[in-house]
């Protein structure tokens, strides 16, 4: 099984890499929309510091929502979906292994080119532990959840403004804990409740969410 | 306890009779209950010592946000019993019930809003529960509209009975996290004056008027169900005689 879950990861990563710009797209999203706002609000230091620990993170969330629209595309458009879904393994480890290698590549790089942006917007350096911490916890979450509204979307022409309209909703909780933790250190106060319930959320999404993404796969790809 | 119940609950014309008969018991229920209720919250029930007559709202109000919720929870129960059971009845019941839902979540949030403006003094204010209503109608929003965007019947339903059970388990999570980021962000300007142990000259019509929305959400989804059912059965023989049958009386009467 777990001989079956790194073959699929180095499958992933191939594919990405062989498509660096599939790589690179939520990244550069992710960046001008953090630039957008300044420009947007004005450029004083000191509303750029209070506003950006929203900011990183709405940004964040909508930079991994861009990337989720073709998660499945093209396993659904060459028929490899189908194959997992009749393979004898459980479809639940082939989703996670799919789930774990997008996050590796948008997530966890999210994660690394966040510091360098919560710079730009001012906020102390003493915060950064707190902002990569969170990401790390938060952004597994964006990636499961989303993963359902896109495994149910696949099949749709044009499903990416249907699947914003659908994992939005969801991503609240983390949008709210995450900005949360960095408020509380940028006021100087403890970050650990919001990190902790992220940490809960990121665990229970984990163990539960596989199988919906799971059920979502067999819908399209029944269809 | 019985399952046959249960069983011929996935038999569409069984189902079309039975509900025929549950119908006008419903409805007339839902008439009087909020006729009574409307009469009497908004005439007889005493003025709120704080809130004068504005807060009378309440009486649909409430009802409409119970509605609201106990909605999204019959989606996410007929989403599982379509998913286990494969009963077709159930993927008939999400997906009449969802659009009603909605009108309750909209009403409430309305009457909210009309209500805040006087207690307030602003149409809108990020209250906790405000906001888990917004983010309960865009739920609804999206379950009408995975629906509506796969063209097989089928799929469509299962869709959106996974998109329903989903949501559910996030519901109550939404609901704490918005309430507390509430009470972390939101400056003491609003209260919400403590409710106080309403007199039960206050809250009896409220219950009749809850006891009546629930009543008419049952009869509009029925409704909508039995049309639904006519339908997807157009081809089948009972329904058939049915049609010529209501025809040949409409053509004689």
């Amino acid at each position: 099984m777990i001989g079956l879950f790194v073959l699929l990861l180095k499958r992933e990563a191939l594919l990405l890499c062989r498509r660096p710009a599939e790589l690179a797209n939520p990244l550069v999203f992710f960046a001008i929309v953090i630039a957008l706002f300044p420009l947007a609000v004005g450029p004083e230091s000191q509303l750029l510091q209070e506003l950006s620990p929203g900011l990183v993170w709405v940004a964040a969330l909508l930079a991994v929502l861009l990337s989720l629209d073709g998660l499945f595309r093209g396993d659904y458009e060459d028929g490899s979906l189908e194959q997992w879904v009749l393979s004898p393994h459980p479809l639940f480890v082939l989703v996670l292994a799919k789930v774990a290698a997008h996050w590796v590549f948008t997530g966890l790089a999210l994660v690394v080119l966040s510091p360098v942006l919560a710079l730009m917007l001012g906020l102390p350096a003493q915060c950064f532990g707190v902002l990569l911490l969170s990401l790390l916890l938060g952004t597994p979450v964006l990636s499961l959840l989303g993963a359902v509204g896109a495994a149910l979307t696949v099949g749709l022409k044009r499903g990416g403004l249907l699947l914003a309209l659908l994992i939005l909703p969801l991503y609240i909780p983390v949008l709210i804990l995450g900005s949360g933790a960095l408020q509380a250190c940028l006021h100087g106060m403890p970050a650990t409740g919001q990190l902790l319930w992220l940490g809960s959320l990121m665990v229970l999404s984990l163990t539960l969410s596989p199988f919906a993404i799971g059920a979502g796969l067999r819908i399209s790809v029944g269809e | 306890m019985k399952w046959t119940f249960f069983h011929k609950l996935g038999s569409p014309k069984w189902f079309y009779e039975i509900s025929g008969r549950w119908l006008p018991i419903l409805g007339w229920a839902a008439v009087l209950l909020i006729l009574a209720g409307t009469v009497w919250g908004l005439v007889f029930a005493p003025q709120d010592y704080q809130q004068g007559n504005s807060f009378r709202i309440i009486y649909i109000h409430v009802p409409a946000a119970f509605l609201a919720q106990s909605g999204y929870l019959l989606l996410a129960i007929a989403g599982v019993v379509s998913l286990v059971w494969k009963m077709k009845l159930a993927d008939i019941a999400l997906k009449c019930a969802a659009p009603v839902g909605a009108w309750m979540t909209f009403i409430a949030l309305v009457t909210g809003s009309i209500w805040g403006k006087p207690t307030w003094g602003t149409w809108w204010v990020w209250d906790a529960r405000l906001t888990s209503m917004l983010i309960l109608l865009f739920l609804y929003f999206g379950i009408i509209a995975l629906g509506q965007a796969i063209s097989n019947r089928d799929s469509s339903a299962k869709a959106c009975a996974v998109l329903a059970i989903v949501g559910v388990i996030n519901l109550p999570i939404i609901k704490y996290s918005v309430e507390w980021w509430n009470t972390l962000h939101q400056p003491a300007t609003f209260t919400l004056t403590e409710k106080p142990a309403m007199p039960a000259q206050m809250w009896l019509p409220l219950l009749v008027m809850v006891v009546g929305f629930y009543c008419f959400f049952g009869a509009v989804v029925l409704m909508r169900m039995r049309l639904e059912v006519l339908r997807r059965e157009s081809r089948t023989s009972w329904v058939r005689t049915l049609v010529e049958q209501s025809i040949g009386r409409g053509g004689s009467a």
